[in-house]
């Protein structure tokens, strides 16, 4: 994993430099004051709301649009004194709009990627095709090639696009949402790829990203778009706290978890009226399945690192945690048999007791002594109840 | 293995255009075909080896000779150029407004260039003026540019395709309407022209006529083929043929200028001719078994050339001495075409 202090070539200019650009349609800007430089080899995303304008910031930087202010450098170039073809060869750029086909072929479609460098009636040189059949393979089209466009999946079509993009041969590509449409599988593997063209050929990668987690794992950089602005860019661990990405999208009624780059719906506050015993990852389904009930709960005792701990702190009325790495103490256990004491059931996810959390079966023998109902798990309980 | 892989993939593309070659050369002996049978066939049947005679000889005075040289020739002539200039005009709005059934018929642009053409026809000759082919050409381009960019602001507006469609309709029932008015209110002198052209029809064709069409026609057919380039990539979605480098508006601006114009030549001399424009890009393209315009420009000119050259043979000989319109066989032949593509894609939007 690439950390924040990665150093890049200084000596060559950035592939891609934006300078007190304000990007929008028409005469009002949607973003402002947006500065980065992005490397060769640099995978970069934009992440932020439906309606931030990470489309917008794209398509001026592909020359779709006209900036509104400041300079866009491509390679040390103004893009505004670079002719379309010459820039064409440099960028490629990938948007959301699918083109609606009527007998193409799959290759004919990536066939065009090589406009910016084929002659007058855009015939194909045997440069051209082996430079196509590299991109098809990387992408795994190849095997698609004689199939009707019109005719594929949705994540094929993604696929041979992007191929279409790397048949480009650019220094820049741009993604819009490139993900979309994409299984996880096939997610995971497209960003593998432009991972890998990156690093192996120095491509500069910028795309706007809707899925948090994908862009903690596949970017170096990442920049957040929101309310007119765009933050400076940072490591994605740096810029997605908690905090951060719930201002960022304005989450109410849910949280964000970075640890596990996950977003939780909000807790159901109240009285707890069910107890649970959980540690480690017992207790993840059973929380989970609570709050999908509306019933608040209580939790204890945890510790407070693990993955329980931490989903517990988003969604349990009430938790109760032991200090970091030590046994489970007297008076956490006090604690909560207090609690347990008004909850009308325990659910108790965990099978073994050891050193660590024996004191939790104590609160076990604590609810069957005085009649309080144990189930196995929340589905055993929502059953019964 | 990756030689023999280089060569499977450049023999594809080989192939297909190995295709597109036989589907030209097929749809030239068709139109050779067609071409034989309009001069035997007619009211004065002539046969076979007649006209080879009469042709060899070269125009001469007598009755035979007038009727190949004067009256069928310049009119194959001209169905076939024609016939051409309506299926690219198709073709290129197609691609302009991404929609399979656009031409210049549905539109309504054939029938806006309509009515300027008749109101210019009662015009000059109410004032004993007389009707010369660039005069007719010239208005009919008007109106059709006219019409076109009145569905162009419509276009902006609304987004779906069939509503497109649905909108050129109308602007054709009212061009239409306005050109019915327009008859109605003309003297005896002009109606008797006016009714026979209004209906489209390719009798009457002059050499002087056919050269001029001819002038047009090849030009534009020359344009098409070099712009087959940018076509291609516009084909793919107006925002990625920009991103390649394509001047976007110059190119839609070059097509909306070609198509009007192939229009505006098809009613200027032939009157309105319905359904061409769509049935044979369609029928080309399912020929060649591709869509792309450097291969499917010739097929598609040359398939709206047999299809019109076919039809008028029929419109000419099926009820004679009576002599149908030709946009009547057209839309028999045309119109179940566009009833199916539209079935073909029923999720249109």
């Amino acid at each position: 994993m690439m950390g924040p202090d990665r150093t890049y070539d200084t000596s060559r200019p950035a592939a891609l430099e934006l300078d007190g650009v304000s990007v929008g349609h028409g005469r009002h800007a949607l973003v402002r004051h947006i500065s980065f430089a992005l490397a060769s080899g640099e995978v970069m995303a934009l992440i932020g709301p439906n309606g931030s304008g990470k489309t917008t910031i794209l398509k001026t930087i592909a020359g779709q649009l006209a900036p509104l202010a400041g300079t866009i450098a491509l390679g040390g170039r103004d893009l505004r004194t670079l002719p379309a073809a010459t820039r064409a060869r440099r960028l490629a750029a990938l948007f959301t709009a699918r083109p609606r086909t009527e007998l193409l072929s799959c290759k004919d479609v990536v066939d065009a990627g090589r406009y910016p460098y084929t002659g007058r009636l855009g015939i194909l040189s045997e440069a051209d095709e082996a430079c196509v059949r590299a991109a098809m393979e990387a992408t795994g089209t190849w095997e698609l090639r004689n199939r009707d466009f019109a005719h594929m999946s949705d994540g094929q079509r993604q696929r041979a696009l992007i191929a279409r993009s790397l048949s480009q041969d650019p220094d820049v590509l741009i993604l819009d949402e490139p993900t979309s449409y994409l299984d996880i599988q096939a997610q995971l593997d497209m960003l593998r790829l432009l991972r890998e063209r990156a690093r192996a050929r120095g491509m500069a990668v910028l795309c706007s990203l809707h899925e948090i987690d994908l862009a903690s794992k596949a970017a170096d950089r990442v920049i957040c778009v929101h309310d007119g602005t765009a933050s400076a860019a940072a490591a994605p661990d740096e810029a997605f706290t908690a905090a951060r990405i719930e201002a960022l999208y304005g989450l109410r009624e849910a949280a964000y978890l970075p640890a596990f780059g996950s977003f939780e719906m909000d807790r159901r506050e109240g009285a707890p009226r069910v107890f649970v015993i959980a540690g480690g990852t017992a207790g993840v389904d059973t929380f989970r399945a609570l709050q999908r009930a509306d019933i608040p709960f209580a939790t204890g005792v945890l510790s407070p690192d693990d993955a329980d701990g931490m989903l517990a702190r988003s969604l349990a009325a009430r938790a109760i945690f032991s200090e970091p790495f030590e046994p489970v103490g007297r008076e956490q256990v006090e604690r909560a048999r207090e609690v347990l004491g008004r909850c009308e059931a325990l659910i108790c996810c965990v099978e073994r007791f050891g050193t660590v959390n024996a004191a939790n079966e104590g609160l076990l023998e604590f609810a069957k002594a005085h009649g309080i109902p144990c189930y196995r798990s929340a589905a055993h309980y929502l059953a019964h109840r | 293995m990756g030689r023999t892989e280089a060569h499977r993939t450049a023999r594809t593309v080989d192939a297909r255009a190995a295709r597109a070659m036989v589907v030209c050369a097929a749809l030239v002996a068709a139109l050779a075909l067609l071409a034989l049978m309009s001069l035997c066939i007619g009211s004065a049947s002539i046969e076979l080896p007649d006209i080879w005679r009469l042709i060899a000889a070269g125009p001469a005075s007598s009755t035979e000779s007038c009727i190949i040289w004067d009256i069928r020739l310049p009119r194959i002539v001209t169905s076939i150029l024609l016939g051409g200039a309506l299926s690219l005009s198709g073709m290129l709005l197609q691609t302009f407004f991404n929609n399979p059934i656009a031409d210049p018929f549905v539109l309504g642009i054939s029938s806006g260039a309509r009515f300027t053409v008749a109101l210019t026809m009662i015009v000059v000759l109410g004032a004993n003026g007389i009707m010369g082919p660039w005069m007719s050409v010239a208005a009919a381009l008007t109106g059709s540019l006219a019409t076109m960019a009145l569905v162009l602001l419509i276009a902006r507006r609304v987004r779906t395709q069939s509503m497109l469609i649905v909108a050129g309709v109308m602007v054709g029932y009212i061009c239409s309407a306005a050109t019915n008015f327009l008859i109605a209110f003309a003297d005896d002198q002009s109606i008797v022209n006016l009714q026979n052209w209004s209906q489209g029809s390719f009798s009457g064709s002059r050499w002087s006529d056919a050269v001029l069409i001819a002038v047009f026609v090849v030009a534009a057919l020359g344009v098409v083929l070099a712009l087959s380039k940018p076509l291609g990539a516009y084909q793919l979605e107006e925002t990625y043929a920009r991103s390649v480098g394509v001047n976007v508006l110059a190119l839609r601006l070059a097509i909306v200028l070609i198509s009007s114009l192939l229009s505006a030549c098809v009613v200027a001399f032939a009157g309105p001719v319905s359904f061409v424009g769509i049935a044979a890009p369609h029928i080309a393209k399912l020929l060649c078994g591709t869509s792309r315009p450097l291969l499917v420009t010739p097929a598609c000119f040359l398939t709206g050339a047999v299809f019109c050259c076919g039809c008028d043979l029929i419109a000419r000989t099926l009820f004679s001495p009576v002599e149908l319109s030709v946009s009547a066989v057209t839309a028999v032949f045309g119109a179940p075409i566009v009833i199916a593509l539209m079935l073909k894609r029923k999720g249109m939007r």
